[in-house]
């Protein structure tokens, strides 16, 4: 086999293996949908972030607006202190309330931003006042047996 | 002296378990001299680039139909299984994460490397092997040709360059594979297998990740096979038995340097 043809079987070879990883980063991957446009940062305390994660989507009626870009703890305040860059077509009013979300039964958590109705709008570094933790199942449990516990005597008198 | 040959089989036995354990720290540290010498001729296959090129069309181009057969049926078969595990849970629209996460951190790379070991690997160390013993290395080198510049190197390069090609393309079909089973056979809804495929699959941490770990089991399975067929007795058995060794010792060596690349890559995160 000559030189020529040599050259167009592996010009061939590598062009289809260019082909497959550019198929893997943007149908299968989300190389094209992450860091898409300008984001601004907001930010907001939370007492329990239960399984949050760095990277994780903040939704508004649904929609991901955002990601999570950071989670650190503060050590005076004793919570929970979550970074999100938010795209900048989107802003939310000053009394937005951020809430930790379980998608399914089982599935990822994300931020939820439930809209206020105040007009004026949250600016780069602001923090969320309004939020509400994470579910704990756990907590959800032993407060319901703590519940049905106190009942208890109250419905043998009836 | 009743007792001899029974207490000469046992120094027998310890003798040749020595000669073993020194004689493999002997190939290991040969091997490793080996390398770095790859690396200092390896000018003469990167400036005669169709040396390499050569060498990639028979390491690569010829590996591409078994790469994008198995690529497709292990797809399909992930595709078969991951379902019937899923909808258990009533999360078969999950079934494009599993597909893909699977195929693109871990069965892509290490199943594309095995095939690579066993179809090109162990032609490699044959061909390098008989060109020792048929003396055409000795010959190179009365003619002030050095036969690892000439030889190794561009076997070795075309194995490097030629691993993360084809572990790309055997995600790539297999994700295919997955979808033909998953969307268009059992009829899981085309939009969420892509869209909850595109959402946890990310392409630093997976995509790339899997591109390293392809890359690293190249390095491997090329050094070991261009070193065993250099290494090799010059006689039909002992090309033979090279052969043989190049395709056990890359196997492992791939699954162990896998185990080691996850633990440090998919450390908790």
């Amino acid at each position: 086999m000559n030189r020529a043809t040599l050259d167009l079987w592996v010009g061939i070879f590598v062009a289809i293996g260019l082909g497959a990883l550019l198929f893997l980063a943007l149908k299968v991957g989300n190389l094209g949908a992450t860091n898409v446009g300008e984001t601004y940062l907001l930010q907001a305390k939370f007492d329990n972030i239960g399984g949050l994660k760095v990277r994780a989507a903040i939704k508004s009626s649904g929609v991901v607006v955002g990601r999570v870009s950071d989670i650190r703890f503060d050590p005076e305040a004793y919570v929970a202190v979550v970074a999100m860059r938010v795209d900048t077509r989107y802003k939310f009013p000053k009394d937005t309330f951020a809430t930790i979300n379980t998608s399914g039964l089982l599935g990822e958590q994300y931020i939820g931003f439930e809209v206020g109705g105040e007009t004026e709008m949250l600016k780069e570094a602001d923090f969320v006042k309004k939020t509400q933790s994470a579910v704990v199942l756990e907590k959800l449990i032993s407060q319901f047996m703590f519940n049905k516990a106190a009942e208890e005597p109250g419905s043998k008198k009836k | 002296m009743a007792e001899m040959p029974n207490n000469s089989r046992l120094v027998r036995l310890i003798s040749g378990l020595g000669n073993r354990v020194v004689n493999g720290i002997w190939r290991l540290g040969f091997a490793s001299r080996f390398f770095l010498m790859i690396l200092v001729y390896s000018g003469t296959a990167l400036r005669r680039f169709h040396l390499t090129i050569r060498e990639i069309y028979f390491a690569g181009v010829l590996s591409l139909i078994i790469i994008l057969v198995s690529g497709l049926f292990v797809g399909m078969v992930l595709g078969l299984q991951g379902y019937d595990t899923l909808q258990r849970y009533g999360s078969s629209e999950a079934l494009g994460i599993l597909v893909a996460l699977s195929l693109v951190r871990e069965l892509g790379p290490v199943v594309a490397a095995l095939l690579f070991a066993s179809r090109a690997g162990s032609a490699i160390t044959a061909e390098i092997g008989l060109m020792k013993a048929t003396e055409q290395l000795s010959a190179m080198e009365m003619m002030a040709v050095n036969p690892i510049a000439r030889v190794v190197a561009p076997r070795f390069w075309a194995g490097v360059i030629s691993m993360p090609v084809l572990a790309a393309l055997f995600s790539a079909m297999g994700i295919f594979g997955g979808y033909l089973v998953g969307v268009k056979l059992i009829g899981v809804d085309e939009g969420s297998f892509w869209s909850q495929m595109q959402a946890s699959v990310d392409f630093r941490e997976d995509i790339m990740n899997g591109v390293i770990k392809s890359f690293v089991f190249g390095i491997i399975i090329s050094w070991i096979a261009v070193f065993e067929g250099y290494d090799s007795d010059p006689t039909a058995e002992g090309v033979s038995g090279a052969t043989t060794r190049t395709v056990v010792t890359s196997s492992l060596a791939v699954l162990a340097a896998d185990f080691i690349l996850t633990a440090l890559m998919f450390r908790g995160a």
